[in-house]
């Protein structure tokens, strides 16, 4: 059973179970999320959509792999499909920068979005990133103005957006495909606004006291649901299909809660959940 | 010397008094441009407090540039205070600290200006407030000033300067930026301009929301654009980076900004545009 917030009035943190697992430190759940044995991107593809077919490109002048889209099945409907990947291999991993989407990325991912908003799908976008490609060419390509503008374009997309974090989510490189209606993460994952390191760099110039400064960043799941920041928690045992089950098993009641919604309800909903912090 | 004791808090990184002309002359009236090198005798910084030979605006605080940019001005939201959401240590001392030092209550000025007979909503982040860094009530001060904005159907004109999120806050720091988003959508949708003004930095969360979501985006001579601190992007792809890889006339050659304007030119160009994106709002009231 997955651990969320039941709605109710004048507010909806409500836990209504919890997990069985011994409590852990926001150390361990940072090592979790990073862990190389972890669900991988293509997996996800595989096992949670019967069908796939990838989309390329912005359609200004590059393709930038590490954000895979495309189209699939969920449950019986045609969605739109975001997966940021890692990468498996030595090549892909260099070809994704390891899961770090460069502008060209940002953008290709906006294009499906509004594409998905024309053809009335929903989509869905799946989370592991340390962050948005810090590279000179990135900065040259216009980083900041992709996530701006994916940001600003999400804001109106009139179909749901459903977000699961599995692993990393680094920053503003992860907002900028999870500032739609839902975000959900993986018991072994973590949301922050800069990686420990980087905190504990900068706050107490000192880069080891990553899992003292995880603990005060309130970056681990269940201290997010607390703060309203996400909608649940997925479990996530070590068997990945198992995970993609439950990933399944949670999203498709979701979705078919935000379908009921007409367009401008659905707007006025994800205005009001990012109006309260 | 209040205008060198500004500077010297201001941008103490960036400004070294020249050793060779301190020997001829009182020490503290000679600075070192950050971006061309050039010594300047701090009188001909002039009230723009540029450099006289590269454009290059100094970094000065919200309520200096509003000495010369408005009218008039009403401020709004001057007294809301942030929540201390992490509960941080010491961070309620540094927010005071940071107060007094501007005459601020966060790392933005919002309210209502006037130039001429032009009103429109104005926002200024000052560089002062730990860094220009997004807090809470940054981000909340924004948002109200494009709702207030969208309710009287005004424009809105807002100076960035940030070193990015506000770590103390963490992830509602984050969150800043898709509320603003959000806000800034609905300002959008309703036909009403907004022109962003990047001033010497802006970085981070806030180079990635508002200041890139313009109709029309103008910049400072030499500012300082990006999304990746310059340390990160060295310490990450282990390349060393070209020294002008995020001024502003590098960001207006890949095509991410309008115009680069002048400090003493902004007061003119300001008003010139908000005449000519009135779109529908302005026609009905004129
Ligand atoms: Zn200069």
């Amino acid at each position: 059973m997955a651990l969320r917030n039941e709605p109710r009035k004048g507010g909806r943190a409500v836990i209504v179970s919890l997990f069985s697992k011994k409590q852990r430190t926001a150390g361990e759940i940072v090592a979790a999320a990073r862990d190389g044995q972890k669900v991988t991107g293509q997996e996800l593809l595989a096992e949670i959509f019967p069908d796939f077919m990838e989309m390329h490109g912005d359609r200004l002048n590059d393709d930038d792999p590490s954000i895979v889209g495309g189209l699939a099945h969920f449950t019986g409907r045609a969605v739109t499909v975001l997966v940021i990947d890692k990468g498996t291999s030595a090549k892909d991993r260099i070809a994704k920068h390891f899961g770090s989407p460069a502008p060209a990325a940002y953008r290709k991912s906006l294009r499906l979005i509004k594409q998905a908003e024309k053809f009335e799908r929903p989509v869905l976008a799946f989370i592991n990133t340390a962050g948005a490609y810090p590279a000179a060419s990135a900065e040259e390509q216009g980083q900041g103005e992709a996530i701006a503008r994916n940001l600003l374009g999400i804001a109106g997309v009139k179909v749901p957006l459903l977000t699961v974090i599995y692993g990393e989510g680094g920053s503003g490189g992860a907002l900028a495909l999870a500032c739609g209606d839902e975000v959900w993460m993986s018991e072994n994952s973590m949301y922050s606004v800069l990686s420990p390191e980087g905190f504990a760099s900068i706050l107490w110039k000192d880069a080891s006291k990553s899992d003292e400064a995880a603990e005060v960043m309130q970056l681990t799941p269940e201290a997010l649901l607390k703060a309203n920041i996400i909608e649940g928690i997925i479990p996530e045992p070590n068997a990945h299909k198992r995970f993609c089950k439950n990933i399944i098993q949670i999203l498709r009641p979701e979705l078919e809660k935000l379908e009921k919604l007409s367009p401008d309800e659905l707007v006025a909903q994800r205005k009001a959940r990012f109006r309260k912090f | 010397m209040q205008l060198f004791d500004e500077l010297k808090t201001l941008g103490q990184k960036h400004i070294k008094a020249d050793k060779n002309a301190q020997q001829s002359v009182p020490s503290g009236v000679w600075l070192a441009c950050p971006k061309c090198k050039k010594s300047v005798y701090h009188k001909d910084l002039g009230v723009y407090i540029t450099c006289p030979n590269c454009g290059y605006g100094f970094r000065i605080s919200s309520r200096q540039r509003l000495e010369w940019l408005t009218d008039s001005f009403s401020e709004m939201d001057q007294d809301l205070q942030t929540a201390d959401p992490l509960d941080f240590p010491d961070y309620a001392k540094k927010i005071e600290k940071a107060q007094r030092a501007t005459d601020l209550n966060d790392s933005v000025l919002t309210g209502v200006a006037k130039i001429g007979e032009q009103e429109f909503c104005l926002g200024i982040m000052d560089s002062k407030f730990i860094m220009g860094s997004m807090g809470t009530v940054t981000g909340e001060k924004i948002t109200r000033l494009f709702e207030y904005a969208t309710e009287h159907q005004k424009a809105v004109v807002l100076f960035t300067a940030s070193g990015g999120a506000r770590m103390q806050e963490g992830i509602f720091s984050l969150m800043q930026m898709a509320k603003v988003s959000q806000a800034v959508y609905a300002h959008s949708q309703a036909g009403l301009f907004y022109l962003s003004i990047i001033t010497d930095p802006t970085t981070g969360g806030v180079t990635a929301s508002f200041a890139m979501q313009g109709d029309i985006i103008l910049s400072e001579p030499h500012a300082l654009i990006g999304f990746a601190g310059k340390r990160v992007i060295e310490q990450t792809m282990h390349q060393k980076i070209p020294e002008d890889l995020q001024d502003a006339e590098n960001i207006l050659n890949h095509g991410f900004i309008d115009a680069i304007v002048k400090r003493e030119d902004e007061k003119k160009t300001i008003v010139w545009l908000l005449e000519m994106n009135q779109g529908k709002a302005g026609e009905q009231s004129s």
